[in-house]
């Protein structure tokens, strides 16, 4: 396995080979789900089955045309993600409803809209023109669920939501790309600026005030998403990404506390301050209590069943089709990290929770194959996201943090969400394909992370570089030059 | 730049390494734990399909489980099912068990220690798992006697209780629904009824939160007794004393002026006794006990008639409860209080345990649903005998205050519940719900008093005066000669 590649190796086969295995993981639960509820091979499970399959390799053979070093991993894991989900989906739903249509159609578009992105797009280095322009749309994004007209009002105690006909959407599931974006673009263009001033205090080297104004902005637009929307999930998500992406572009960890101490006490403000976010502490801490059990709005009741069903799943679960997932509420959204702990057990959720870890991994390898700043801080932003939000998720579920409103990407019923994730999937496709594909310098060996699963090419343990020693950028102004100097580890 | 990047990847690792941690925690570790949670139904739902124990009322199956399709063999079945929903509950596949169908899962479903035998025995005989049956304390001619008493469309309660023993003989409340509508095997169904049912105001699918166990309702003037006995065994007061009756009365500071009901007698004295007081329900001799005994005697004393206590294990039911305020009230709070008003709430049940613990001697008897508890092969496992719950105030005042409770049937404002030839107890009340001029209406009494054998309290929901009137006192003397004449 150790080896350098002289050439790069596209791995469109493998990829192939993996995509009909993650087709034969979503088909086969999704015939599973079935067996017990005269669902099996029904009208919905053909059409689901086939449309799915047909959709990925239509971005198989997209990505053979416009991208072909694209990482082979990252494709077959979210097909088979979002396959699970919608077997789930279709499982949950009762005669009458029809959940598991619609997240196909929406998975549908959303994977129509990842494939026009890598056509088009061509290469993830021009999206860095579009920096204010993300800015700006991400802004655009947040405030539209408070307009009225288009905002759908106050859903289950969030006002994330805006109408466009018949259907609801989450604006806000998108404006963690475009916030992504500009802070990529931002930060790999003022690296010096925020790197070079600042005063040093004890072992910490903290930036200047004036270098601080985008991290407060950071932290007042989350503040103002969870004050405005309601929405405690999105406002953590939002400020984990840019601390992260922050910490990436300066290599200070002091940005890292800067960071962590603003959140956490802006939390607690928050949980004094503003009801429902009391509430939802309470309804975590005091889950166990006939009081918040039963209370209506901040209730711990979804934890509470959430808890009981993946317990009554155990080690190895019900089986598909077995559980009685419908006794939680939002089971095939919020919750349907319970119902597949119920149905799959810890052993399939563990599958599930180490795609997630494999997906990101990959992502964070694009980071650190790509040559250009600009693509190092969206893969990692991007890819940090997926994990900050599982992670947020799947502990709101099993109660190791307070619950709060934030979709499993891939997995929970919701278009919006889809929508948002496959077109990061699009994104890490394209920056790992420029990662991994030929360039005219002599190519970069990848660092691999010990541990880290799949076919890679560990190097020998390269001596930690200093974290103080910035690798320097000229400042570039055209942006698709390869603006950082290749750095030898 | 790598550097940080593999830090941050890092750290996500680490966000896994929790959640496996977490899940590990939930799935395997505590998994047992969360299994034997009393709010778990999934452990019930495990024996969906098995024979269940009946719950007999009068020799009668009011819940039993008929032999139903292959695929699951027993389905349970309600018969009159509305009368008896509030007491039953139901067993659904999807929404849970709620009811004694929940209480007494242990005996119902046979999984309890004491059908240990039976359970070797079907093994053997390669029988069908059989649950215990319950026989319930209930009266069904009682029961449907009270029942009809609420006219449809209205909500109420009606508790009806043996006060010497804390049998319940007759519990109800409308509007009521049909378990049988959740309880069919067909999930689509199960799923629409449901919604529908939710949608109605006051059904209690919910025991906890409505009927006659889970309604939190402002007792009005029935909480007078509380202050009588308060003030009897406080030692300042005794069956002499002359209470002030102002027409209004008012406090320091403040607009705000506590009167007597307008359109009764209070009004022709400006002193009362004990006696004229209750007679006539007024208001300001109650509030000016309050305002001289203190916030902390009231309290104390309704706690001993078992507001915001313990009723005890025995009734199987879910129940809500409410103490007296502790939080310090001032001068006008404390006087509307002493007349069950502002925040003092009570359900059906514990206005009917405290008219019981009077009517008992001051001695409140712990309120019991079961009669016997019987395994397959008709052995009794169980029979719960009458015991106390706790004392509530000693038997000369209790006497004293069932006397005074005894002129106000007779001569006062519940003419309406008596009886002839017997010595009705009894104490109405009336408590504002707000200004559109709508009441909970109430009637708790006993009879007869001097050896109570009954005691029953009605409640009306959203009622105005008159209607309330025509629903409780005569209504109360209905059930009293029912009970009487058997």
């Amino acid at each position: 396995m150790t080896q350098i590649e002289a050439t790069p190796k596209p791995r469109r086969n493998t990829e192939l080979a993996l995509l009909i295995l993650a087709l034969a993981v979503g088909i086969g639960a999704n015939a599973l789900v079935g067996v017990d509820q005269e669902k099996a091979f029904d009208q919905d499970f053909w059409f689901q089955s086939s449309l799915l399959a047909a959709a990925a390799l239509v971005f198989h053979i997209v990505l053979r045309i416009r991208a072909k070093y694209a990482d082979p991993v990252i494709l077959p894991l979210v097909v088979a993600l979002n396959g699970l989900g919608l077997a789930m989906i279709h499982r949950l739903d009762r005669v009458g409803e029809d959940t598991g249509n619609n997240q196909l159609r929406w998975t549908l578009v959303a994977m129509g809209v990842a494939i026009a992105v890598i056509w088009f797009l061509k290469d993830h280095r021009i999206l860095r023109r579009f920096t204010y322009i993300s800015l700006a749309v991400s802004a655009l994004l947040l405030i539209l669920p408070l307009v009225p007209g288009i905002s759908a009002g106050e859903i289950l105690g969030a006002s994330v939501w805006i109408k466009i006909g018949p259907m609801t959407f989450q604006p806000g599931e998108v404006a963690k790309i475009t916030l992504a974006i500009f802070f990529a673009g931002y930060l790999s263009s003022n690296r010096d600026l925020i790197l070079l001033a600042g005063r040093k205090i004890g072992p910490l080297q903290f930036p200047r005030f004036k270098d601080m104004g985008p991290m407060i902005t950071a932290w007042l637009v989350s503040i103002g998403v969870l004050i405005f929307q309601r929405d405690l999930g999105s406002s953590v998500l939002f400020f984990g990404l840019f601390i992260v992406m922050i910490y990436v572009a300066t290599s200070r960890i002091s940005w890292v506390i800067i960071g962590v101490g603003l959140l956490l006490g802006g939390g607690f403000i928050a949980s004094r301050v503003f009801s429902h976010v009391g509430l939802r502490i309470d309804g975590w801490l005091n889950a166990f209590t006939d009081e918040v059990y039963g209370r209506q709005y901040g209730g711990s009741l979804q934890i509470v069943e959430g808890l009981f069903g993946m317990a009554n799943g155990g080690l190895v679960g019900t089986g598909l089709g077995q559980g009685r997932p419908n006794l939680v509420p939002f089971a095939n959204s919020d919750m349907i990290i319970a119902s597949f702990g119920e149905e799959l057990g810890l052993i399939g959720l563990f599958a599930i929770v180490m795609m997630y870890l494999l997906l990101f991994t990959r992502g964070f390898r694009a980071a650190l194959g790509t040559r250009d700043a600009f693509g190092k801080l969206l893969a990692c932003g991007l890819s940090f996201a997926i994990a900050l939000q599982c992670f947020v998720v799947i502990g709101g579920v099993t109660r190791l943090i307070p619950l709060t409103g934030l979709t499993t990407p891939f997995l929970a019923a919701g278009g919006s969400s889809l929508l948002a994730n496959w077109i990061i999937v699009g994104l890490l496709l394209m920056i790992s394909h420029t990662a991994r594909g030929p360039v005219d310098t002599t190519p970069m060996p990848h660092g691999a992370e010990p541990g880290e699963p799949g076919e890679q090419k560990p190097v020998p343990p390269s001596p930690a570089r200093p974290a103080k020693q910035p690798a320097r950028q000229p400042s570039s102004a055209h942006p698709d030059a390869p603006t950082e100097a290749v750095k030898q580890l | 730049m790598n550097h940080a990047i593999r830090n941050s990847w890092i750290a996500a690792v680490a966000m896994f390494a929790l959640i496996f941690g977490a899940l590990s925690y939930v799935q395997v570790v505590g998994a047992d734990e969360l299994q034997a949670n009393a709010w778990n139904k999934r452990a019930i739902l495990q024996n969906y399909c098995n024979d269940r124990g009946a719950i007999i009322v009068g020799g009668k199956p009011i819940a039993q489980s008929v032999a139903a399709s292959e695929s699951c063999k027993f389905q349970r079945t309600y018969t009159e099912p509305e009368l008896y929903a509030g007491i039953t509950g139901y067993f659904s596949k999807n929404y849970g068990v709620t009811g004694l169908e929940s209480a007494l899962n242990e005996q119902l479903a046979g999984s309890s220690d004491q059908l240990f035998l039976d359970r070797i025995g079907q093994l053997f005989l390669g029988n069908q798992p059989k649950g215990a049956s319950v026989e319930l304390t209930l009266d069904p001619e009682l029961q449907k006697l009270a029942y009809d008493l609420i006219p449809d469309g209205q909500r109420g309660s009606i508790v009806v209780t043996n006060p010497k023993t804390g049998d319940i003989l007759a519990m109800v409340s409308k509007p009521s629904y049909d378990p049988n509508l959740i309880a069919t095997q067909d999930a689509d169904a199960e799923a629409a009824n449901f919604n529908e049912l939710n949608k109605i105001p006051g059904i209690n699918l919910n025991q906890n939160v409505s009927g006659p166990t889970g309604a939190l309702l402002a007792p009005g003037s029935v909480f007078k007794l509380v202050d009588t006995a308060a003030a009897l065994s406080s030692g300042k007061y005794n069956k002499d004393s002359e209470l002030p009756n102002p027409a209004e009365m008012s406090f320091p500071g403040i607009e705000y002026k506590l009167p007597n009901y307008a359109g009764g007698n209070c009004y022709t004295q400006s002193t009362a006794s004990f006696a004229f007081a209750l007679q006539q329900s007024c208001n300001t001799p109650f509030a000016e006990i309050a305002r001289d005994l203190g916030q902390k005697a009231i309290a104390a004393q309704a706690a001993k008639f078992g507001f915001g206590e313990d009723l005890g294990d025995q009734l199987k039911l879910d129940y809500a409860k409410k103490a007296f305020p502790e939080e310090e009230l001032d001068a006008a709070g404390l006087a509307q209080s002493a007349i069950g008003q502002r925040d003092v709430r009570a359900t059906p049940l514990q206005i009917a345990l405290m008219t019981s613990a009077i009517a008992n001697g001051g001695v409140q008897m712990r309120p019991n649903l079961i009669k016997t508890v019987r395994s397959p092969d008709l052995r009794i496992i169980s029979e719960p005998k009458p015991e106390v719950l706790r004392t509530s105030t000693s038997p000369e005042i209790s006497r004293q205050i069932s006397e005074w409770m005894t002129s106000v049937v007779s001569q006062g404002i519940g003419r309406g519940a008596a009886v002839p030839g017997v010595q009705v107890a009894g104490k109405t009340g009336t408590a504002e719900l707000g200004t559109d001029g709508l009441n909970n209406s109430w009637f708790t009494g006993f009879a007869p008093a001097n050896d109570p054998q009954v005691s029953v309290t009605i409640v009306m929901q959203g009622v105005d005066i008159t209607t309330g009137a025509q629903l409780t006192s005569p209504n109360a003397k209905k059930i009293f000669e029912a009970v009487l004449n058997k």
